[in-house]
């Protein structure tokens, strides 16, 4: 068996099964376990096995930054926790060669009553430093926290946002070989995001190998060299970046054939349900850039002040715009007691030309999630005519469009 | 490139080299070569679980001198005035604390083992390293709790002006039998406690009976002989006779030496395999 170079990984024929049930469920309780050899039934019977994951492939070259796409629930996250070696596969065999670093949940493993420089120590040597490396790097980790005043305060005394930083801190300090990244670039604020996805690009321009799991595609297309696309526990698609996200979001299109009231991808207490939708132009029409747009939303109960939020995002789903009831402007006419249904006009939409999702939220009055769909359905934007000039689909524009005069001085 | 690939399972040095994750399948022990990589994640865990018991407690490491003069004070009572049991010429104090020095690293060790792999689930289900860690820095960090209580014993020596003999230097040897008894002991109901949530509950009450089935308040010459050598199948039983062997040129029986040492590696044995059993799966079912 000859290996792979430093930062390669084989994977070939991953597979995970998990018996059904809850997950204190999995294995027989000590009851059944001592009853077993009294017992004719073998307890595990009538549980059909889940497979997460059935038959997973694929290779990563050195210094290549992999995008791994794929809906909630497609085995994602457990294969991220196969590489990194957190439980084991079913069946399968992966080769890697170098130090393996994951960005997964930040953090993890901070001990409350220590300080900050203790924590440091400690979350290092987890993640795989020399107390040695650490202490080389410990300046380096506490000014990219920007926490320096606090290092010698136990973190129970952190705000979640120090508590975050100062986890990506030491994480990213690590330098692994091999560095899997998941969903981690949405932590702290604004700031310090683009601070994270410096470093992220930092790292990758060293040569390092990176594998990124994320729901923002355009950070996968702007980071990453190659995409694989994954579906009921099997890559269904590997390719360039642009190749691979048009794949994800025309398979979400598909999905949306579905009936609302048939969807299983919603969140929320469920009491109420979102069970129609519609977007049409002012006249029945199709929506056209700058002109007006009608969204029409029907639940399944009418329910007293429910509230509803719905956010427009672009084709490579980052967010547009946000309309929410809670939000009052004055001039909205909802009435107070039972809703069924909500409309909101826009009078003029002055979004470009191109294909757009909506994520909806319904909210009972106790501010309580009752139904909440990551994509609910998605729609096109034609050309139309914002401020007298014609606007015509090009990505390279950005999403919005205002009127505007211009003018010689 | 060097390819290390040590059967089924996962291999990794540290450095470039390979590793290969497979299924792990059938019996199989914890991987000690894995440990031992990842020491420095055991000894930050040691001082992790070290620094905090003793953080915001106002008498501070004080408390493992404590536990002992409480114990010893009761014990001495009970056992020694009321029940008037024989401590085989040693001052009854010394005789008591002599053992449960021993006995309440066992006692504590096994008992925060046990709880460890739910206390640090978070750990186990986000990062890979060698579980075991987990069980044997619950344990390691009672060791200056015993520094503490030898220096406790020293001064009950100081105090009743007793010396030992040269079978003192032979104590080392029983401490190292109790370390081995307590990791073994450990890491079973660690693994035990993850799987089945029963354990937790009846180890504090299994531990309190323990102590009444271990000659840390009488001695075991107590035990009519048929019954010394099963009684000696108690890992702490040989431990404490060897103590107070060492210490005061007690006797201690061949069999009862045996008996326990041969209890104390089956514990160690049990609990490698049945610990390198349950890992595997802790991520799933914890």
């Amino acid at each position: 068996m000859s290996g792979v170079p430093a930062g390669a990984m084989k994977v070939r024929g991953i597979a995970k099964r998990y018996r059904t049930g809850q997950p204190g469920d999995m294995l027989p309780d000590l009851r059944e376990t001592l009853m077993s050899p009294f017992s004719r039934r073998p307890t595990q019977e009538g549980r059909p096995p889940f497979w997460a994951l059935r038959d997973i492939n694929f290779d990563v070259q050195p210094g290549e930054i992999l995008g791994i796409l794929g809906r909630n629930g497609a085995g994602k996250s457990t294969l991220l926790k196969i590489l990194s070696r957190i439980v084991h596969p079913t069946a399968g065999r992966i080769d890697m060669a170098g130090r393996l670093g994951c960005l997964l949940e930040v953090g993890t493993g901070f001990h409350r009553e220590l300080t900050g420089r203790e924590n440091v120590y400690l979350n290092g040597a987890i993640l795989g430093m020399s107390r040695r490396e650490i202490g080389a790097k410990l300046d380096a980790i506490v000014d990219f926290a920007g926490i320096a005043a606090f290092i010698d305060t136990p973190v129970k005394h952190y705000s979640s946002g120090m508590y975050l930083r100062l986890g990506f801190a030491v994480a990213a300090h690590v330098e692994p070989e091999i560095l899997i990244i998941d969903e981690v670039l949405t932590v702290g604020d604004a700031a310090f995001q683009a601070k994270c996805i410096r470093k992220v690009e930092e790292l990758v321009k060293d040569g390092r190998t990176v594998l990124i799991v994320s729901h923002q595609l355009a950070l996968v297309q702007k980071l990453c060299s190659r995409a694989i696309m994954i579906q009921e526990g099997v890559v269904v698609a590997d390719g360039r970046p642009d190749a691979i996200i048009g794949d994800y979001l025309s398979g979400l299109d598909r999905h949306l054939d579905v009936d609302l009231r048939l969807r299983t991808d919603r969140r929320g207490r469920g009491h109420v349900r979102l069970v129609g939708l519609q977007i049409s132009g002012g006249d029945g029409a199709s929506v056209a850039a700058g002109g007006p747009a009608l969204f029409e939303f029907e639940v399944s109960s009418a329910a007293a002040a429910l509230e509803c939020v719905f956010t427009i995002y672009d084709s490579l789903g980052e967010p547009v715009c946000t309309f929410d009831t809670t939000n009052g402007g004055g001039g909205d006419s909802l009435k107070d007691g039972p809703r069924r249904s909500f409309r909101c006009h826009v009078p003029a939409l002055n979004l470009r030309p191109g294909r757009y999702s909506i994520g909806m939220t319904i909210m009972s009055h106790d501010g309580e999630t009752e139904d909440d769909l990551e994509i609910a359905c998605t729609f096109d934007v034609l050309s139309g005519f914002i401020g007298g000039r014609e606007i015509i689909a090009d990505p390279a524009c950005g999403r919005v469009e205002f009127p505007h005069r211009w003018s010689a001085a | 490139m060097r390819v290390v690939r040590a059967g089924p399972g996962v291999d990794d040095r540290r450095d470039l080299e390979q590793l290969v994750i497979t299924p792990r399948q059938g019996c199989r022990s914890i991987d000690l070569a894995d440990i031992w990589r990842y020491r420095e994640v055991v000894y930050f865990l040691v001082w992790r679980d070290f620094k905090v018991r003793y953080r915001q407690t106002l008498l501070g490491a004080a408390w493992a001198a404590i536990q002992p003069l409480l114990t010893v004070a009761i014990f001495t009572f009970l056992f020694s005035r009321l029940a008037g049991l024989s401590s085989g010429g040693v001052p009854y104090p010394l005789f008591a604390i002599a053992a449960f020095i021993p006995w309440g690293f066992f006692s504590a060790g096994v008992g925060s083992a046990t709880n460890c792999m739910n206390s640090n689930q978070d750990l186990v289900k986000r990062i890979y390293f060698p579980r075991v860690a987990i069980p044997l820095a619950a344990i390691l960090s009672g060791l200056p709790d015993l520094i503490v209580g030898l220096a406790l014993l020293a001064v009950f020596f100081l105090y009743y002006g007793v010396i030992p003999g040269p079978a003192a230097l032979l104590l080392p040897l029983f401490l190292l039998q109790a370390l081995v008894a307590t990791v073994g002991f450990g890491i079973i109901l660690a693994a035990a406690n993850a799987r089945f949530r029963d354990v937790g509950h009846a180890v504090p009450f299994v531990l309190q009976i323990a102590l009444l089935a271990t000659p840390v308040g009488y001695a075991s010459s107590v035990i009519p002989e048929p019954w010394r050598l099963l009684y000696a199948l108690n890992p702490m039983v040989g431990v404490i006779d060897g103590v107070r062997m060492a210490l005061f040129g007690m006797p201690m029986t061949l069999g009862t030496a045996l008996a326990s040492l041969v209890a104390t590696l089956l514990a160690l044995v049990g609990g490698m395999l049945y610990f390198g059993r349950i890992e595997r799966s802790l991520a799933d079912i914890l």
